[in-house]
C-alpha cells in the first residue's frame, strides 16, 4: 500500500454547561472540518456534549512519565501551600 | 495518540531492566492505570495490540451479518434500531483502533494485518444470518456474551483499552435489549411458524455462542500472564458459566430449548452445567474453515480496496484547500 494515513486527531468534549472539555479518544481525518463531524459520529451519538474540539495529536506535547518525579514531586514538601498548615483560633469558627 | 515517539524511545533503553518490570508489577498490582507513555514490558505492548486489534476487527466485521437484515426488517422500529446498532459496532471499532494507535501501532497497519489473515477477529461472525430471528439471537447471545466478557474489561490494567471498554459497555445495553425484545415478540406474541424460527436460530448460535469465551482454561495459552498483568481479570470458562447462569432463565421465559441435552442445574453449585463442547469445530473456524470466512474477508477486502480512492481524494483535497488558503493568506499579508 503506498498511500498516506490520514492524521490523526485528539477529540474533547464539553458534556454539560459549566464543565470543561474532556478528553474522550480520538479520530482520523483529513483536516479539521472532517475531524469535527467524525467526533461526533463517534463519540456523540446519544447527546454526550454540547460542544467539541478537535486537535491534531501531533500538536500534543506531553511531559515524559520518566520526569514525574522530577515535574511534581517538590510540590509535595511544600505543605505551607496548603489551607490546613495555618491553625485559626477555635473561638474564630470556620475560615 | 498522544506522544507516539516518547514509547519508542523508552522501549529500547529500557528493554532488559528487569527494575522496570518489577516497578511495572507493582503499579499493576497497586491497581494503577498504565498509560501509553509510561514504561512497560515489551511482552505487555505486545499482548495488548494483539488483543484490542482483535476486538476492533470484531467490531468491525459483526457489522456484517446484522448488516444482512437491514433492508430487510420487518418493521421501520426494528430497521431503526438495527441500524443504529450496527452504527454503534462501528463506533466500538473506532474507539479500539483509537486505543490501539496509542500503542505506537497504526490504524492502517492493523487493518492490513487482518486482510493479510496475520490478525483474527471472533469466530462468531463466521456464522450466517439466516433468518429475522438470528438477528433477535445475535443482540440476545452474541452481544449477551459480548458484555460478559467486556465488563472486567473495564478494568483493565491499560487505561485507554478500559476508558474505551466503559463507552462501549454503556452501548452494548441496549444492544442486547433490543435483541431480547425480538426474541420476546417472536416466541411469546408470536405463531407458532415464528416461534420455531427462534427455536431454530438458537440451535443454530448457541454452541458457536458458548465458543466466542475461548478455549478452556486447560487449553488456553494466554491465560495466566494476562491475569497476572490484569488485561484478563476472569478465565474463560468463568465468564462462559457466568453467561450460562445468566441466559438460561432468559432462554426459559422464552419457552425455548437450548440445544444442549446434557445441560442441567446443578443445586448444589447453583450452576448450569453444560455438554461437551466441540472445540474441533471452533478450531476449524478460527483457522478460516467456518460457514462464512471466506466471504467476510471478501467483503473487507472490497470495502478497503474500494474505499482507497476515496481516503485518497480526501486527502488531495485538503492537501489543496490548505494549500489555496495559505496563497491566499500570503497575498493578503503582502
Ligand atoms: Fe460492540
Ligand atoms: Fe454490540
Amino acid at each position: 500500500m503506498t498511500e498516506k494515513n490520514w492524521p490523526l486527531w485528539e477529540v474533547f468534549i464539553r458534556s454539560r454547561t459549566g464543565l470543561a472539555h474532556r478528553h474522550v479518544g480520538s479520530v482520523h481525518a483529513v483536516d479539521a472540518e472532517m475531524a469535527l463531524q467524525n467526533a461526533r459520529d463517534v463519540y456523540t451519538r446519544r447527546g454526550e456534549g454540547l460542544s467539541l474540539w478537535v486537535v491534531p495529536s501531533s500538536a500534543i506535547v506531553a511531559s515524559d512519565p520518566a520526569d514525574k518525579d522530577l515535574m511534581f514531586e517538590p510540590t509535595a514538601s511544600k505543605i505551607y501551600r496548603h489551607p490546613t498548615f495555618y491553625d485559626v483560633p477555635d473561638e474564630v469558627g470556620h475560615m | 495518540m498522544y506522544t507516539q515517539a516518547l514509547n519508542i524511545k523508552d522501549m529500547a533503553a529500557a528493554a532488559e531492566d528487569s527494575a522496570f518490570d518489577a516497578r511495572f508489577q507493582s503499579r499493576v498490582d497497586a491497581e494503577e492505570k498504565i498509560e501509553p507513555n509510561d514504561w512497560m514490558p515489551d511482552a505487555y505492548r505486545r499482548t495488548l495490540v494483539r488483543q484490542i486489534a482483535q476486538h476492533a476487527h470484531s467490531e468491525i466485521v459483526g457489522m456484517l451479518p446484522e448488516g444482512n437484515w437491514i433492508t430487510r426488517a420487518p418493521s421501520l422500529k426494528r430497521k431503526a434500531a438495527l441500524l443504529a446498532k450496527v452504527q454503534d459496532e462501528g463506533g466500538h471499532g473506532a474507539y479500539l483502533y483509537a486505543a490501539a494507535e496509542t500503542l505506537g501501532v497504526s490504524r492502517e497497519d492493523l487493518v492490513e494485518q487482518l486482510l493479510d489473515g496475520k490478525q483474527k477477529y471472533s469466530s462468531i461472525f463466521n456464522y450466517p444470518t439466516l433468518s429475522w430471528a438470528d438477528i433477535g439471537i445475535i443482540g440476545w447471545l452474541v452481544d449477551g456474551a459480548a458484555i460478559m466478557n467486556q465488563i472486567p474489561l473495564c478494568r483493565c490494567s491499560y487505561g485507554p483499552y478500559a476508558r474505551a471498554m466503559i463507552r462501549i459497555c454503556k452501548e452494548e445495553s441496549f444492544h442486547q435489549r433490543q435483541g431480547y425484545e425480538i426474541m420476546v415478540t417472536l416466541c411469546r406474541d408470536g405463531t407458532p411458524e415464528q416461534k420455531a424460527m427462534a427455536q431454530d436460530a438458537l440451535n443454530r448460535w448457541w454452541w458457536p455462542v458458548l465458543m466466542m469465551f475461548g478455549p478452556s482454561d486447560k487449553d488456553s495459552q494466554h491465560t495466566d500472564k494476562s491475569m497476572r498483568w490484569k488485561i484478563k481479570r476472569f478465565t474463560n470458562d468463568d465468564l462462559r458459566q457466568k453467561f450460562i447462569d445468566a441466559t438460561v432463565p432468559q432462554g426459559q421465559y422464552l419457552g425455548l430449548t437450548f440445544p444442549d441435552p446434557a445441560m442441567k442445574h446443578n443445586d448444589r453449585t447453583g450452576h448450569w452445567e453444560h455438554g461437551e463442547i466441540d472445540w474441533s469445530e471452533f478450531k476449524r473456524v478460527v483457522a478460516g474453515d467456518g460457514p462464512c470466512n471466506r466471504q467476510r474477508m471478501k467483503q473487507r477486502r472490497d470495502a478497503n480496496e474500494n474505499g482507497a480512492w476515496v481516503r485518497e481524494a480526501a486527502l488531495a483535497f485538503a492537501q489543496k484547500r490548505r494549500a489555496r488558503a495559505e496563497a491566499a493568506a500570503r497575498i493578503a499579508a503582502e
